[in-house]
């Protein structure tokens, strides 16, 4: 079966791998000795209008997406069927509104967020290359999920990404991916996979690495921090 | 009770001319960088006037500073921790102030004067420094200045819309002042709390307020939270920037260079002593009239033996309670109290405080058409054309009778004194009506008037030779980390120069020709 899908198995049984190890390895590597360099590298001060509604629209929409993604690839199929949630009530009551409620603000928020960066004069000269790739690359994604859910997805109604993709993105973290699952995904799903790989690959690399800077010792920390040297 | 040192400056605005040195020689020092040319840490407003950024003093637009919750206690005026991050505040600052507000910054098209003859005069034409491209200058910095008089800058000024007296903005009874700024280095300092990242930090040797560029996550609370918008984001390096008050200098006993160059000797830097634990409290006073003094009860006696005692325990250094007990500040400021903090109103207990102006109404007793008895001066101070209550908005947040006090004192100290150099006769009993003998009037006109330089600056050594481990310190108090901003690669046919084996003396003069620096 390998040896008959070599580059069906690259995809599906290494490339995530790849990816993900870079992930994991990038940002260790970035936090222990590019801390400096972590930050949102926010352009509000150069344009301020457009980036309020775009900014809103995408962060809300992303986050939401990302939580939509965890729901629907980690959580088994058995397990909503056991709580006796059928599949019709799953997609269409759930899986769908919620999707396509934080699918548009994503979509239409990195769209006026690519058509900002590029069009604003001041905005655009501020930015670095990776800006550039990283915006287009996030409007690109963004896209071909939202073609997956709802153009692919009801246009081949035998393909359940519960019983396929799901199943496979779980073994990934497993270790022991079965990549004669991914063969049957229809083809805007699979651009889908592999170009969000390849995202999460080069997210310690770029601004992208923002997402993990959280403040947590704001919430619990005094107002106003004096710093003392030790004397000798 | 927990001593603590806090450096500060007192700005004398009867003397300040408006000349921009300390804002010019504080630019070359600090901002002449790529990403920070749109900085001023110190410049000089107009007032009344619109101010840098676009009306900084309107807090119900900036929403910057602190005010009391209904509970009466402090809480940042952009709002709590919570609501930051509920109010998707995190994505976009809604209070942050745009480049337009400050300005674009620009330079010139200046290969265009060079060429060959043409039959007109070449121009050379603005260029933005953040694009690159031609530039319609509708705004820059001080583009309001010496225009206070006109009714449109007149209007926008948040101090006058306080104003209840009517005051017409006609010529006759035009007035203007001039306003130098610089970070406040605030005991209760907004912006430092406003860091999600805890990178701002005040130093607790000298109070000094700065930004650890190592840590700074670009969030812009800090922006935001400072109601005098004295921080800054560098959009090159996407960090925060603010004032340093020149701590390299200030460690070495030196004076900012602000207050170094200024030609009218108005700056002043001492230090004083007060207690930390109340600083919360002292901020939490309901009535913002009485902010001022709220803030004056802050401060230390340093000759009290009790405090120096505990000045002692708390770790502060003799040179440090030595150079307290000297401080021009608190003489200034708590002893005579003729300077006051920028804009108590906003809770932030600032350090850079300001003796208020008299000029005007000294001409009317000093000038060619004075009056002749010197009894008019407090009706006459009343009369000021700087209206008393515009200085209260800007100085005291409201209280009228701190303002006048200094200026009487001020006043009659000049009265006094000028009584005493053209050998007329004075009855020195007034002078007890403003707190002053003829010993202190004769000193504080020494400070004020004569302003040598050793009793201006009176600043402690930091001894950064007794603390330990000073790499640790790289990146936490300047730019070192900023790829792209020293001016060496834009300067770098120096250093090919250097490099091809030409002496020092051979490259700075062909590099510097006629001071004027050829690369």
């Amino acid at each position: 079966m390998i040896a008959s899908h070599p580059f069906q198995f690259f995809l599906w049984s290494i490339y995530p791998y790849l990816m993900l190890g870079s992930f994991v390895f990038g940002t260790i590597i970035r936090f222990a000795f590019f801390h400096p360099t972590v930050t949102a590298k926010s352009s509000e001060l150069l344009e301020k209008k457009t980036l309020m509604i775009g900014s809103i629209m995408f962060h809300v929409g992303i986050i939401g997406v990302f939580f939509g993604h965890i729901i629907g690839v980690l959580i088994p199929k058995a397990w909503t069927d056991a709580l006796g949630i059928s599949d019709e009530f799953y997609h269409h009551i759930i899986a769908m509104p919620a999707g396509a409620f934080f699918g548009i603000l994503a979509t239409v928020g990195v769209y006026i967020l690519c058509f900002r960066r590029f069009h604003d004069h001041r905005v655009f000269h501020a930015s670095s290359t990776g800006d550039l790739v990283v915006i287009v690359a996030l409007t690109a994604e963004i896209t071909l999920g939202m073609l997956s859910s709802f153009v692919a997805g009801p246009t081949n109604p035998d393909f359940n990404y519960r019983t396929s993709l799901a199943i496979w993105v779980r073994q990934i973290f497993m270790f022991h991916p079965d990549f004669r699952l991914m063969l049957q995904v229809p083809l805007m799903f699979k651009f889908h996979v592999i170009f969000g790989f390849m995202i999460f690959g080069a997210f310690p690399y770029t601004r992208l690495v923002h997402a993990l800077a959280l403040p947590w010792q704001y919430v619990s920390r005094r107002f106003i921090v004096y710093r003392r040297r030790p004397k000798i | 009770m927990r001593i603590k040192a806090q450096i500060g400056m007192v700005l004398n605005l009867d003397k300040c001319i408006g000349c921009h040195t300390c804002s010019v020689t504080c630019k070359n020092t600090w901002t002449n960088r790529p990403g920070a040319e749109y900085m001023w840490f110190n410049n000089v407003e107009t007032k009344p006037g619109v101010g840098y950024p676009k009306r900084w003093e309107d807090e119900s637009h900036y929403h910057g500073g602190w005010e009391l919750n209904s509970k009466g206690k402090l809480q940042l005026k952009a709002g709590n921790k919570l609501n930051k991050i509920a109010l998707g505040k995190i994505f976009y600052n809604p209070d942050m102030p745009e480049l337009d507000d400050y300005y674009e910054p620009w330079t010139y098209d200046y290969q265009t004067l060079f060429g060959p003859e043409k039959k007109h005069q070449p121009v050379a034409r603005a260029k933005s420094q953040i694009t690159g491209e031609y530039m319609d200058l509708k705004n820059g910095p001080n583009w309001d200045d010496d225009l206070a008089g006109s009714p449109n800058t007149f209007d926008q000024d948040p101090n006058m819309q306080k104003i209840e007296t009517d005051i017409k903005a006609n010529f006759e009874q035009a007035f203007m002042m001039y306003l130098p700024r610089l970070c406040e280095h605030c005991l209760n300092a907004p912006c430092v709390a406003s860091c999600p990242s805890g990178a701002m930090y005040k130093r607790d040797e000298d109070g000094i307020v700065l930004v650890d560029q190592e840590r700074c996550r670009g969030w812009r609370f800090c922006m935001t939270g400072c109601p005098y918008k004295k921080v800054y984001f560098n959009w090159r390096t996407n960090k925060a920037e603010k004032c340093t008050f020149c701590y390299p200098r200030i460690e070495e006993g030196m004076p900012t260079v602000c207050a170094e160059t200024c030609v009218g000797r108005i700056r002043y830097i001492g230090v004083m002593l007060y207690d930390a634990d109340r600083v919360a409290e002292a901020a939490e006073e309901p009535d913002d009239t009485k902010l001022y003094e709220s803030q004056l009860s802050l401060f230390l006696d340093p000759n009290d033996p009790d405090i120096i005692e505990q000045a002692y325990a708390d770790g502060i250094s003799d040179e440090m309670i030595t150079a307290a007990q000297n401080s021009p500040i608190y003489r200034m400021a708590v002893t005579e109290k003729i300077a006051f903090p920028l804009h108590p109103e906003y809770r932030t207990m600032p350090m850079v405080w300001y003796v208020p102006p008299l000029s005007p109404i000294m001409n009317y007793f000093e000038g060619r058409d004075s009056i002749g008895d010197p009894e008019m001066i407090f009706p006459g101070i009343d009369e000021m054309r700087i209206p008393v209550d515009y200085l209260a908005n800007l100085l005291t947040g409201g209280n009228r009778i701190a303002i006048k006090s200094a200026l009487y004192k001020l006043a009659m100290m000049r009265l006094y004194m000028r009584a005493r150099t053209s050998g007329k006769d004075f009855d020195t009993e007034k002078l007890a009506r403003v707190d002053l003998t003829e010993r202190s009037a004769t000193s504080l006109y020494r400070l004020l008037a004569i302003a040598k330089y050793e009793d201006r600056f009176v600043i402690p050594m930091n001894h950064k030779e007794q603390v330990e481990d000073a790499y640790d310190e790289q990146g936490t108090l300047g730019y070192d980390e900023c790829q792209g901003c020293s001016l060496a690669p834009q300067h770098s046919s120096m250093f090919r120069k250097a490099e091809a084996g030409k002496s020092t003396a051979e490259i700075y003069a062909e590099t510097f020709y006629g001071g004027i620096w050829r690369d």
